[in-house]
């Protein structure tokens, strides 16, 4: 009884220490050196023995500090206005030549702004941990405990705190590779960083004005993006489905007893997925040209005239139906795996009970095993239609958009990422292209979240499909 | 299982209608990529042929990679390719494994924001990070030199944390009454993940480090965009694709075909290894 009393009061207390270690009770019920701890970072450490502790995080807040003060708060300044003075061209009676005058570099400016704001926020984390080192070193010292020393605290950190040390090179690989170029091509919707008004060096902020130009119905490049969204969600559904149907249909066929051979039928499908997709579709494309291989034995067979050739690229309905053919060439094999493995797994009750009860084989196939692999199979056919809208490659490396007459800059066949693609690279309107990016980010959320919501069965409770 | 002499003739006609439709279907599968390693063999040069299968073998496209160096320099190109790749790998690997454990095993206050952060992060195109990864090269003249290759490097696996997930499925199988032995050993965590975990875990280690390889090798958009001109740096991906532009198609397409048979080769058999670990996880996952 008494055993169990302390048992409850020590949880209890360990819930109320958590509790009590937000920031600003911190700095209310700690000494002067908790809230001089603010300032000047690792003073109260300094203060209650931890000295080595201290001396890092004083020398954090100087470099830290020492950069913001010296260039941080001015990349943050000129972050408002992305530079003012243009690159100039005069004429220097010298050398009898025009010479340039470097102005403001506005992507320089934008990029170091982004920076600086991130130091900004590593600084106020090491504010936070610096009171918070403070506190919990005095709170020690009031209940008679000696504070850690520098090899407790190094030993906690391959302990207790192992979560820390282990996510800390995955958190600053994310940090900087991903979520920093994510917020620079956010900010660049934003400007007017484009080839057009020629603000390829010097460039604005100008609002939601691209996100209106793209998104009214009035503009050409909006009629662009509408249609080449339609094409995208009409691609993303057709190419899924008919994969996973189709796909499943060859499983379910390869999967009948009587097949012999099973091995060498599926080690033939997979040939397409195990070469990289740039031999395979690049071969395709090649393999499908009006003069390529396909034409020129469809001539020798005496299928088409000896100068015509079936326009594979060339015409719109011909290449939006080639690519979608091409798409099944490429991804059946991976639903043919997948829905093969489903049907090794599938128990043996099934089949056992089935037989029992003197269903017939057909029945059999209807009514259990398909609903079951259906099943089964959803979150594969949810990760194939949401992958489906960002196929880059299937289109780019084979029709290549072709053919081109949506707007002027993209073709019946491209995907909103072929278009980004050509917008950025070949056309370098590069606010358009984030612009569209972003919506196709939304896209993509809203879909991911949808299909989700809607097959609840296979969300485990932590909530990852 | 019954022989096939033992059917009754209707079934047995069936059973050779079957097999008769997926010998054709295997054939046009397989059509193209045959098309492609005869081509490999061709003597004449250029794209077109007025035959569907080559007159003359000759190993004149293979010799033409590895000997005429101005153009293209494939042999550069496949060791930039298993550079790049392998010490992404290697990056790779350890970013995802430490991820996956951590989230698996350890339950620290904020594992639900972390888990939501990522998955937000996740749905944004890898496209995005590519150009913007594009435009900060530019800006910084990094896009010559040796530093190109650590850009790249970092590309492909810098942010490699974020596909942490079936590390964590395979990690959350681990049984738990192991480590709680180590424990009331006095085993530190960080033993326990050293001295138990790792050693258990060689298929999901072993096919993170595959599956990230051949992530890499057979990427082509991230090389192009970073690539741009550089001709030293270029993967074999970008190489090949640029076989077939305009100005070079006539005199390397039988090259390409080589270099896509040469590089081929190696892939499919790492697929086939990552498939085979593949599919251990999975039946570790499965038990």
């Amino acid at each position: 009884m008494r055993g169990m009393r302390s048992l409850i009061k020590s949880n209890v207390t360990k819930r109320t220490l958590s509790k009590e270690s937000s920031f600003f009770k911190m700095l209310q019920e700690g000494s002067y050196a908790v809230r001089l701890s603010a300032l000047v970072f690792g003073f109260g450490c300094f203060r209650n023995g931890q000295f080595l502790k201290g001396m890092i995080l004083f020398l954090f807040e100087c470099v830290t500090g020492g950069f913001l003060g010296s260039q941080g708060f001015n990349h943050i300044y000129r972050l408002g206005s992305l530079g003012e003075t243009q690159r100039k061209k005069i004429w220097n009676q010298g050398i009898n030549m025009y010479e340039y005058i470097e102005g403001d570099n506005s992507l320089d400016i934008l990029f170091h702004g982004i920076i600086s704001i991130a130091v900004v926020l590593f600084f106020l984390c090491l504010l936070k941990l610096s009171v918070r080192c403070a506190f919990h070193a005095e709170k020690m010292k009031r209940e008679g405990k000696t504070p850690e020393t520098f090899i407790d605290d190094v030993k906690m950190y391959f302990n207790q705190k192992l979560h820390i040390t282990m996510l800390s090179l995955p958190t600053i690989g994310v940090i900087t590779c991903t979520v920093i170029p994510l917020i620079f091509i956010i900010c660049i919707a934003f400007t007017d960083y484009s080839i057009e008004g020629n603000h390829t060096i010097l460039f604005h902020w100008v609002g939601l004005k691209n996100f209106q130009q793209v998104l009214n119905f009035s503009s050409s490049l909006s009629k662009t993006f509408y249609s080449v969204l339609l094409w995208t969600i009409v691609w993303a559904i057709v190419a899924s489905l008919s994969n996973y149907i189709l796909g499943s249909c060859l499983a379910f066929f390869i999967h009948w007893k009587e097949i012999r051979a099973k091995k060498f039928w599926k080690a033939c499908f997979i040939v397409t997925i195990m070469i990289p997709h740039f031999v395979s579709l690049l071969s395709i494309g090649q393999f499908l040209q009006p003069e390529g291989t396909l034409n020129v034995l469809c001539r020798n067979l005496g299928i088409i005239g000896a100068n015509d050739s079936i326009p594979f690229f060339t015409d719109a309905t011909w290449a939006r139906v080639t690519v979608i053919i091409i798409n099944l060439w490429v991804g059946i094999p991976y639903t043919l795996l997948h829905v093969n493995e489903v049907l090794d797994d599938m128990p043996s009750e099934f089949a056992d009970v089935a037989k029992i009860e003197g269903v017939s084989t057909l029945q059999y196939l209807l009514k259990i095993r398909i609903p079951y692999v259906t099943v089964m199979t959803r979150p594969y056919l949810i990760t194939a239609l949401v992958g489906n809208i960002n196929n880059f490659n299937v289109i780019y490396l084979t029709s290549q958009g072709y053919p081109m007459n949506v707007g002027e800059t993209a073709g019946k066949t491209d995907l909103l990422i072929t278009w980004i693609y050509k917008l950025t690279i070949h056309n370098q309107y590069f606010n358009i292209g984030a612009t569209v990016g972003i919506l196709t980010f939304i896209m993509l959320a809203i879909s991911s979240i949808a299909s989700t919501a809607l097959y609840r069965y296979h969300v485990n409770k932590e909530g990852i499909l | 299982m019954k022989r096939f002499k033992d059917n009754k003739p209707s079934k047995k006609i069936g059973i050779v209608l079957a097999h008769i439709f997926l010998v054709l279907l295997a054939f046009i599968w397989i059509l193209p990529i045959f098309s492609m390693f005869m081509t490999s063999f061709r003597s004449t040069q250029g794209v077109y042929s007025s035959t569907f299968l080559p007159t003359q073998i000759s190993f004149n496209s293979y010799r033409k990679l590895f000997t005429d160096l101005t153009v293209f320099n494939y042999p550069k190109m496949f060791v930039n390719t298993c550079v790049i790749a392998s010490v992404g790998a290697i990056i790779s690997t350890i970013l995802i494994i430490s991820t996956g454990y951590v989230l698996s095993r350890e339950r620290f206050p904020k594992r639900k924001g972390v888990m939501w952060l990522i998955r937000i992060i996740r749905y944004f195109p890898f496209f995005m990070i590519m150009l913007a990864v594009y435009y900060i090269t530019r800006l910084f003249s990094w896009n010559t030199g040796p530093i190109l290759r650590i850009i790249m490097i970092c590309a492909y696996s810098g942010g490699a944390g974020i596909s942490y997930v079936y590390a964590k499925e395979y990690f959350d199988t681990m049984p738990k009454n192991l480590e709680d032995a180590a424990r009331l050993e006095g085993a530190t965590k960080f033993r326990i993940f050293a001295g138990i975990i790792m050693p258990l875990s060689n298929p999901i280690i072993i096919y993170t480090f595959v599956s990230s390889f051949l992530m890499t090798c057979k990427d082509f958009m991230l090389a192009r965009v970073l690539c741009g001109a550089e001709k030293n740096y270029y993967t074999v991906a970008v190489g090949l694709y640029n076989m077939l532009d305009e100005e070079h198609i006539d005199q390397w397409f039988t090259a390409f075909a080589a270099g896509a048979v040469l590089i081929s080769i190696p892939v499919f058999i790492l697929e086939l290894y990552a498939s085979k670990y593949n599919r251990k996880c999975n039946e570790r996952m499965r038990k």
